[in-house]
């Protein structure tokens, strides 16, 4: 470590081999002369939590090689304290942390337990190590990092690390971080200076370490300097809370697209009222969670692709239960939407019953995939989920398909043959029987599917169609029969809409704002956006 | 005409009427009837069922060991399925019908609410395992749970010390009913008292079964931009598993905005990947990860009873938590008492209760208090590891009395101790 | 001019009975058995015997009459006007809650909090009555609200839906939505109504103790006589002309519009009798079962409201009746002897009646009989 900083002047060839040599004596005498005691790895295990981050303090003052490891592995809980020194546990094998010899695991060991500021503490430690670090992405983390638990003693290390070191990114940040260390320095003219390089970074965590100063300052001038920057970086910041706005926004909008979109196809394509919907997304749900038990037992390598089968075989499981009740219930009841309606909701209380019956009344778990955990940092504040942008995209990809298909297959035209004019299409030689059961299979599909996205972000139980009936009949009365487009406008209306009352007034008061909108607008244009057009007697 | 066939037909109709009622069962003389009020379905059933488990699991242990005064007991099991009237209807009926002698049940205060009046009307006798909010002291229920000075106020002490993050901004989240509007009002005048203003205090609400806590946690992230942040969060049932999701997926993490909740135990964590939420924290009087012999003997009791019984979940993967613990702890209080009043009557049972011990699977003789009705506890407070099980960081010293009426709500000096003699 | 002696007059058929001398017979049966009998069994013959009416039966036939009046608000405008409300649900919950204020007062500082206002608003920290519950000390106001309320909320809702003529299953989905909207809003604890604790712990009714037996049967007998008189004005509605336009509505509403009548009006106030019914009998049922929540205004309350008239057989009064019995009775027993086949129960109920019983148990015995008579009579449905 020392022998970096001795060379930075120098030509690059010499400079190079005078790096090595220094780094092989700075191990030597590391080694030698500061080695990681047994007592100093003890001291970090053992005691409560103040004495412990002064061991690690300690340590880090006159940093080791073996450090590093050692406080990795005890941030993953792999450090075990027996016969009064510490072990590394690592696949069953226990080692010693100073000099890497295994040992044997001794009987009544015992775990060392962390909390959360331990946790913290070791992490900022190793973050410190890590500003060294040869890899350049570890660098750049541990710069940023760095950034959380500023204080002037770092300053030092940070600015070593400054001195060193070539990528841009990484130096922005360290930059930072020694603007947030030098916050609680004694010179006012220092910290009126950092205060400002922190207004200029747009990071949330500039917009803490500012407005935690702001409550201790007593200058005056560094007090103004402190307000001007924390208006500057909420002005940055304000532009990711309202992205993110929007993209809840669009989220939500996706997920009741997917809702409504098979209900859009059964009711707008043919008149079927179905109150069933909700229980077809339900069986795509428990499609889905069969199918990752299945790979769970049987297959837990490929774990993550089992949504690669789960998306079909929901689609499959739900459009088999909706052709069932099409020819069995449905069938009867053309033409009488106030019955097909009550009927539709018998067999929702059947189809739940059934459920309830074969995997238990309660919820049951449904883990995403690890491509899906996690999300996706967009901006300082602004972090999207995954499994949400996702979403997302199937929900186009679902609505791309469906309109091919109805637009541009056999079966699309027959579907919209028969609901123009039945009588007419029946007269050309359309099976309308066959077409009636293929239509409402495809809109139960379609749950299905919807069912299998909502696995992903929600609970999986037997209730899980009736907290979505309600919004997909809002969606598919406001967006018209006529078109599959005025389902989607009105599902992301409502979706974004949605989102930006519950920024205001809470999730509650927003979703009853939507309610009583969707009520106003339908007194206004009872067809809803898209309506049919043409002339026909009322139903 | 119409008319003709209108005595007929409501003859027929109050005959179907009168099964539901006239069907008394009878009364066998050689066991003793309890009844079991959990919700089996619905938003609560992540919670609820498992200590439907609990009680049957004790009752087998209790009858394989002779039965409570030489009668075997005999579970009665209902389910008011999360619906709060469905929980007064079906006590009405456990008490009236089928005259149990002892209802263990409930989870949510608004549950025990709806049950009260059936239960102090009809003289029964109530077993409530759940921590709550306080504020009430019946003579008909014994209160298993944690009163919120045995949960609530050491969390937030803990959570405002150095080990805790020295939190200095506080959101409290919770569900939308008495027991996290109760409990936040206890700690907003706790928290006050110990001058923290109240713009740094954000109160949040959802309703029960709320699954998109995306506009919530975002507000989290931004509150927290002004100064060190945590969250008490008195979420139930089953939203907890979004949110939790949320919280992991928004990168949320246990180091820089620690949440504690009071309602999430290891089968709530049961649907959710820990491993974002390591270091987030809940307060119980248990915890399953507790090392002593009668906690042992109590999860190897469990998973024996679980894999027996094809217990889904449990079968492979076994968990024990807090309100299983104090649910087997009350039952087993009760069969003393019942032994030591020689009786089942209620009254006699009451008086038998004062006093009671029993040693708990979490280390201590727990005692009911003479007075009371409420238990002598420890508190826990434990950090979520990446496995689901918690890693207790910080313990009380010795077990706590019980304050039902708390002493941070004004008009509370004035309330006895006991319940009012009615 | 020829003496006209032999031109047949027009002879239109008279104002019929309310009920024939049959029928009249049969509501006296109906009223003795319950202002008489039933007082008799329940409070006179000890609890011991085989024919005592137990409390619990009684507070269960009460609940099941206050249904049966939803049934015959629901017959009114579903059976008679063609409107599928799935909402009404919304009407029974309102007036459940107006009576459910007036008994949360009468309850007084007697409440666990020991204070004279509520105990949600104890725990709300509210320090004095928000506005919505500043008539509800007065019995007499509550009983005006109790009809008031639901009437007021059914106006202006069908007053702006008949107006855009919004007709068939759209309306029927927005009567879904008011209630869940409403539903959803009143589980809010800021709302002032209790949110999800609702109401429960009741007391007192005008100063006479609520869980005595007396007062039990009293309201018991109440909501019989109520229900036989909600039964004798809908039966006179119907036959009147008001009725006859309405069943035109029903079938042909666009050839009733031509006829020079506008159908708004009549849709209107049938809608609005019909909340007003529903209200009242929430305003029964909640002193009987002792607790009301948000729960009451589930969308899948209101579709079961539906199914009792469906069951029972639309368009005759009697049958809604009859079918609330039915299903309800079916429900007591089956979700304590066998609660998983309840709900195949009621979703075979709605699938069937749709499909095999249209007209429902009355139209089915009505079948059964018409296989004995030679026509049906006149302004019956066939």
């Amino acid at each position: 470590m020392l022998g970096y900083f001795l060379t930075t002047g120098l030509r690059p060839a010499a400079a190079a081999l005078l790096r090595r040599a220094a780094l092989a004596c700075a191990l030597l005498g590391a080694t030698a002369a500061h080695a990681l005691t047994p007592a100093q790895a003890l001291a970090m295990a053992q005691g409560d939590s103040d004495a412990r981050i002064a061991a690690i303090e300690a340590a880090l003052a006159s940093p080791t090689a073996p450090l590093g490891p050692y406080l990795r592995a005890m941030a993953d809980d792999a450090v075990v304290v027996a016969d009064g020194r510490a072990l590394v546990v690592q696949g069953g094998q226990a080692s010693d942390p100073v000099s890497g010899a295994a040992v044997a695991l001794p009987e009544g060991a015992e775990d060392v337990m962390n909390n959360n500021r331990l946790r913290g503490e070791i992490s900022a430690a190793l973050a410190a190590l890590d500003l060294f670090a040869p890899d350049t992405v570890r660098r750049r983390e541990a710069a940023q990092a760095m950034l959380k638990q500023p204080s002037p003693e770092r300053l030092p290390l940070l600015d070593r690390a400054l001195a060193q070191e070539k990528d841009a990114q990484a130096r922005q940040s360290l930059e930072l971080a020694r603007s947030a260390a030098q916050l609680g320095s004694s010179d006012v003219l220092q910290r009126r200076d950092a205060a400002a390089a922190l207004g200029d970074s747009g990071s949330p965590q500039a917009r803490l370490l500012l407005q935690t100063r702001l409550a201790e300052e007593s200058d005056e001038r560094v007090q103004a300097q402190l307000r001007r920057s924390l208006a500057q970086v909420d002005d940055r910041l304000a532009w990711g809370e309202r992205l993110g706005v929007v993209f809840t926004g669009i989220s939500l909008g996706s997920i009741l697209l997917l809702v409504a979109l098979g209900l859009a196809i059964t009711y707008g394509l043919m008149g079927v009222i179905n109150m069933a919907h909700g229980e077809l997304m339900m069986i795509g749900a428990y499609a889905t969670y069969m199918v990752q038990n299945l790979f769970q037992a049987y297959l837990p390598n490929a774990f993550d692709a089992y949504l690669l089968a789960a998306v079909p075989l929901s689609f499959l499981a739900a459009a088999a239960v909706g052709a069932l009740m099409e020819r069995t219930v449905l069938r009867f009841l053309y033409g009488r939407p106030l019955e097909t309606l009550l009927a539709t909701w018998g067999i929702s209380l059947v189809l739940m019953q059934l459920v309830r019956s074969l995997f238990g009344a309660q919820n049951v778990g449904v883990e995403n995939p690890s491509w899906m955990s996690g999300g996706w940092q967009l901006l300082p504040n602004l972090t999207l989920p995954l499994n949400r942008l996702v979403i997302i995209v199937f929900a186009a990809a679902v609505l791309l398909a469906m309109a091919w298909t109805i637009g541009r297959t056999r079966l699309g035209l027959f579907v919209r043959g028969v609901t123009q004019n039945r009588a007419m299409a029946a007269c050309v030689g359309v099976n309308t029987a066959r077409v009636d059961t293929l239509a409402f299979a495809l809109g139960s599909g379609v749950a299905g599917l919807a069912g299998c996205a909502l696995s992903q972000v929600g609970n999986v139980g037997p209730d899980l169609g009736q907290s979505y009936i309600v919004d997909a009949f809002m969606v598919v009365v406001l967006g018209g029969v006529g078109q599959l487009l005025g389902t989607v406008y009105a599902a992301l209306g409502l979706g974004i809409l949605g989102k930006f009352l519950e920024g205001w007034t809470g999730a509650v008061l927003a979703k009853i704002a939507v309610l009583v909108f969707i009520i106003v607008f339908i007194q206004k244009r009872p067809q809803g956006i898209f309506a049919m057009k043409g002339r026909s007697a009322e139903a | 005409m119409q008319r003709r066939f209108t005595l007929q037909s409501l003859a027929a109709a109050a005959a179907v009427a009168g099964l539901g009622f006239g069907a008394m069962p009878a009364w066998a003389a050689d066991t003793i009837k309890i009844g079991v009020l959990h919700s089996l379905s619905g938003t609560m059933a992540i919670s609820e069922t498992v200590l439907k488990d609990t009680v049957l699991m004790a009752v087998e242990e209790i009858n394989a060991a002779g039965g409570v005064l030489g009668k075997k007991l005999e579970p009665v099991v209902v389910d008011p399925a999360s619906n709060w009237p469905l929980f007064a209807e079906k006590a009405k009926q456990l008490l009236g019908q089928d005259k149990v002698a002892v209802i263990f049940g409930g989870w949510t205060s608004v549950s025990r609410k709806s049950v009260l009046p059936v239960v102090e009307e009809m003289n029964g006798l109530l077993f409530y395992p759940v921590q709550y909010e306080g504020e009430e002291l019946s003579k008909n229920v014994f209160y298993t749970g944690a009163a919120p000075n045995q949960q609530a106020i050491p969390a937030v002490d803990y959570l405002m010390g150095k080990d805790g993050g020295s939190a200095k901004r506080w959101v409290l989240l919770g569900t939308d009913y008495v027991y996290p509007r109760t409990t936040n009002k206890i700690l907003r005048a706790y928290l006050k008292s110990k001058g923290v203003k109240d713009s740094d205090i954000d109160e949040k609400y959802t309703p029960f079964g709320h699954s998109d806590y995306q506009t919530i946690v975002a507000d989290i992230k931004k509150f927290s931009q002004g100064g060190k942040t945590a969250v008490v969060s008195t979420i139930n049932g089953d939203s907890n598993v979004p949110f939790y999701k949320e919280l992991g997926n928004a990168g949320l993490k246990a180091t820089d905005v620690p949440v504690v909740a009071f309602s999430v135990g290891e089968e709530e964590l049961r649907g959710v990947d820990t491993k974002p939420l390591v270091g987030h924290l809940a307060a119980w009087n248990y915890f399953m990860s507790l090392k002593n012999p009668e906690n042992t003997a109590f999860i190897k009791k469990w998973s024996d009873y679980a894999k027996a019984k094809n217990i889904a979940g449990h079968k492979d993967r076994p968990l024990t938590n807090d309100p299983m613990e104090a649910t087997y702890i009350g039952i087993h209080m009760w069969k003393q008492a019942v032994e030591k009043a020689k009786s089942t009557d209620v009254d006699k049972v009451i008086a038998a209760m004062a006093g009671q011990t029993f040693k708990a699977p979490s280390g201590i003789v727990s005692k009911m208090d003479e007075k009371n009705h409420h238990l002598h506890k420890n508190v826990f407070i434990g950090e979520i590891k990446a496995d689901g099980q918690f890693n207790v960081v910080w313990k009380t010293p010795a077990p706590i009395k019980a304050k039902p009426w708390s002493p941070y709500i004004p008009g509370n000096d004035k309330k006895k101790d006991e319940p009012e003699k009615k | 001019m020829l003496a006209d002696t032999s031109t047949p007059s027009l002879v239109l058929p008279g104002p019929k009975p309310l009920l024939s001398r049959r029928g009249w017979a049969l509501f006296l049966v109906a009223l003795v058995t319950i202002c008489a009998v039933a007082p008799l069994l329940n409070l006179w013959v000890p609890a011991g015997s085989a024919f005592h009416l137990s409390d619990y039966a009684v507070s269960l036939l009460g609940k099941i009459m206050c249904y049966a009046i939803c049934a015959l608000a629901m017959d009114l405008i579903w059976g008679y006007a063609g409107i599928l409300s799935l909402g009404h649900g919304l009407f029974f919950a309102l007036g459940g809650y107006v009576m459910g204020m007036y008994l949360m007062r009468q309850i007084g500082a007697d409440g666990n909090s020991g204070s004279t206002l509520p105990d949600f608003m104890v725990f709300l920290d509210w320090k004095e009555l928000p506005w919505h519950w500043q008539l509800s000390g007065s019995f007499i106001a509550t009983l005006l609200l109790v009809v008031a309320v639901p009437g007021l909320v059914a106006f202006v809702f069908g007053y702006f839906a008949f107006r855009s003529r919004i007709k068939g299953v759209y309306f029927s989905i927005i009567t879904q939505a008011l209630t869940y909207a409403a539903m959803l809003l009143f589980f809010r604890n800021e709302t002032g109504l209790g949110g999800n604790n609702g109401f429960t712990d009741f007391k007192r009714i005008l100063g006479v103790a609520i869980a005595t037996p007396q007062m039990r049967m009293f309201l018991f007998v109440l909501t019989g006589c109520m229900l036989l008189a909600c039964y004798l004005f809908a039966r006179w509605l119907v036959q009147s002309k008001f009725g006859r336009v309405l069943q035109a509505i029903r079938d042909a509403e666009t050839r009733v519009m031509f006829s020079g009548y506008s159908p708004l009006p009549y849709k209107l106030t049938i809608w609005c009798i019909s909340a007003m019914m529903c209200g009242i009998a929430g305003a029964l049922y909640v002193p009987q079962v002792g607790i009301i929540n948000p729960g009451e205004m589930s969308t899948a309350n209101s579709i079961e409201m539906a199914v009792w008239a469906a069951v029972g057989g639309r368009a005759s009064l009697i049958g809604p009746i009859v079918g609330a019995f039915i299903v309800n009775g079916a429900k007591s027993w089956l979700t304590v002897s066998a609660p998983e086949i309840w709900l195949y129960f009621l979703g075979a109920l709605f699938i069937g009646v749709t499909l095999f019983l249209p007209q429902g148990v009355v139209g089915l015995v009505r079948q059964l009989r018409g296989l004995r008579r030679s026509k049906p009579e006149a302004g019956e449905l066939p």
